[in-house]
């Protein structure tokens, strides 16, 4: 059964990456947009903003890595919802294949393909200037816990990408994800807000991921920054994937949808 | 002959409405059995608890010696559904369909598997395109043949053919006909009598949540008035005048707003002449005719008695 997951698993990611590639419009948004605000921010309003010593753009990277994964994994619930409503999602469930295999393969596609903007964005970072004096091993830590804020995310998304009624239903829930990281420590720091405005910045995940992403790449000691980050994004995680495997089950039970 | 689907008091209600009320049914293996019913009827929410999509509410179903409940892996190895709507990928090409669900489906050669089916659907010369590409009828057949590989014992196809124009439903038509030449059995929704008439060997008529009727095309063409002409008038006199030739010989039911009259006659050339005699020999010109076609709601009228609930 182990043997069959993993095979499955590989043939619904093969599709689903070729659905990626196939319509490059979706990848250059989703990298497009995050890059104009990079430039925005760095060449309009940077000079204005005092954020240390460091060069502004290596304080922005990191949240704005994150608002182009926000906004990356709406393609999976675009992606999943189109499988929905053309039917092909109960083709799948009618096949003698490792059921979770059918949601793995959006997931996993959405991991690669938001990884694929993120490398893009930290491509162009370069000649504006971004530098990380960072060894390989808190590069390492920042990709994993990049990874892991996509797979929760995703799995976010795997809930709208079920139960939507319409397309724009299920693109609808990125956009407060898309517009948390602008009230965080992403790009001024919390400490110039006025008190409840930081106080809901410095407790919310997109300052704890961002802290996190920036500390490592910055090649300072790691400090409890990263065990909230970790922690958020757990427990992100976890709630997502319970509620969208109750959404995956209501759909077998014919209780959320009878067409 | 052996039973492949065995359906006993199936049950199924989505919130307040009763979908299915108790369905029984039995399907022999091989051939092509047909479960016609209007819209709402149920028919779709019965495929998808045989295909184990959805669970029922009562009763129990077993497909292939499998039950629905307890082993659904096991019908899912022995079955394959083709939905309502065609559930192809269409950013992938028609062979890569094909070849997923080969793959799936784990047969050793998916890219033979593929071109085999590609060639015996005539979708060889646009297999490389994108399905979206594709027109109603290719869509369709491409639809139908991604449910082939590994070769199921039951295929499920849940109204083949409605919505594609007539020259695509004959192809659909000729394609289920060949597949259950092989051995295969093919359970098969519809809306349509002909479609039923044509195609299977067995059919059940579901209303209402209920089997109503089954037996073969014969047995229920026999309670059928397969004899009905059609009779049409220039003026309302001449229609009284033909109801008065019919005397009481034929039931007959007039319409006197499009000033014609449904005649049921045995079917037969005899009685078909006799009734153009009585009009010839009263004098009424009859400015056309025509055999009218049963209807799903002359089925439901002659198995049930009843008019058919709007």
């Amino acid at each position: 059964m182990k043997s069959r997951f993993f095979s499955d698993l590989g043939v619904m990611f093969g599709r689903s990456m070729r659905h990626v590639f196939r319509s490059m419009d979706t990848v250059i948004t989703v990298t497009l947009m995050p890059i104009a605000m990079m430039l925005l921010f760095v060449y309009v309003f940077g000079g204005a903003i005092q954020t240390g010593a460091a060069g502004y753009v290596n304080y922005l990277l990191p949240g704005i890595l994150l608002i182009a994964i926000a906004s990356g994994v709406s393609y999976a619930a675009f992606r999943l919802f189109a499988d929905v409503q053309g039917g092909i999602f109960e083709r799948f469930r009618s096949l003698p294949i490792a059921r979770s295999a059918v949601l793995w393969g959006h997931v996993l596609t959405s991991l690669v393909s938001n990884a694929i903007s993120v490398a893009v964005i930290l491509l162009v970072a370069l000649p504006m200037g971004f530098r990380s004096s960072a060894g390989i091993l808190p590069w390492l830590a920042a990709a994993g816990i990049l990874a892991l804020f996509t797979l929760a995310l995703t799995w976010v998304a795997v809930i709208p990408g079920l139960t939507a009624r319409t397309v724009d239903g299920a693109n609808a829930f990125s956009y407060p994800l898309i517009f948390l990281p602008l009230v965080s420590s992403a790009f001024v720091p919390t400490r110039t807000m006025p008190g409840p405005v930081r106080a809901f910045a410095e407790h919310q995940p997109a300052t704890a991921i961002v802290d996190a992403v920036r500390v490592l790449l910055a090649g300072r000691p790691v400090g409890s920054d990263i065990w909230a980050a970790l922690a958020w994004c757990a427990g992100i995680l976890l709630a997502a994937y319970l509620f969208a495997m109750r959404a995956y089950r209501r759909r077998a039970s014919g209780a959320a949808a009878r067409a | 002959m052996a039973t492949t689907i065995e359906v006993r008091g199936l049950r199924k209600s989505f919130g307040a409405v009763e979908v299915l009320k108790g369905v029984n049914l039995e399907v022999e293996r091989g051939g092509i059995f047909a479960l016609l019913g209007s819209n709402g009827a149920g028919k779709t929410t019965t495929v998808k608890i045989l295909a184990t999509l959805l669970r029922a509410d009562g009763g129990t179903a077993a497909v292939n010696g499998f039950d629905v409940a307890k082993d659904p892996a096991g019908v899912r190895r022995s079955i394959s559904l083709t939905g309502q709507f065609a559930a192809v990928d269409e950013i992938l090409t028609g062979r890569e369909n094909l070849v997923m669900i080969a793959r799936l489906r784990h047969l050793g050669n998916p890219r033979r598997v593929a071109d085999d089916l590609l060639n015996r659907f005539g979708l060889a010369d646009a297999a490389d395109r994108r399905v979206s590409a594709y027109s109603g009828g290719m869509r369709r057949r491409l639809d139908i043949a991604m449910s082939l590989p590994g070769n199921p014992a039951v295929l499920f196809l849940d109204e083949p053919t409605t919505g594609l124009d007539p020259r695509a439903r004959i192809e659909v038509w000729k394609t289920v006909k060949e597949l259950a030449g092989n051995g295969t059995t093919v359970f098969l929704t519809t809306q349509y009598l002909e479609e039923a008439e044509r195609l299977a060997g067995r059919i059940a008529i579901l209303r209402g949540g209920r089997i109503v009727a089954r037996g073969t095309p014969e047995e229920l063409k026999a309670r059928l008035p397969h004899g009905r002409v059609e009779l049409r008038f220039a003026r309302a006199e001449e229609l009284r005048a033909a109801l008065g030739a019919l005397g009481g010989g034929y039931p007959a039911k007039p319409d006197e707003a499009a000033l014609s009259v449904a005649v049921d006659t045995d079917g037969s050339a005899g009685q078909f002449a006799d009734v153009l005699n009585r009009m010839e020999g009263a004098g009424v010109p009859v400015a056309g005719f025509s055999r009218k076609l049963p209807t799903l709601e002359d089925v439901f009228l002659a198995v049930t008695g009843k008019k058919e609930e709007a």
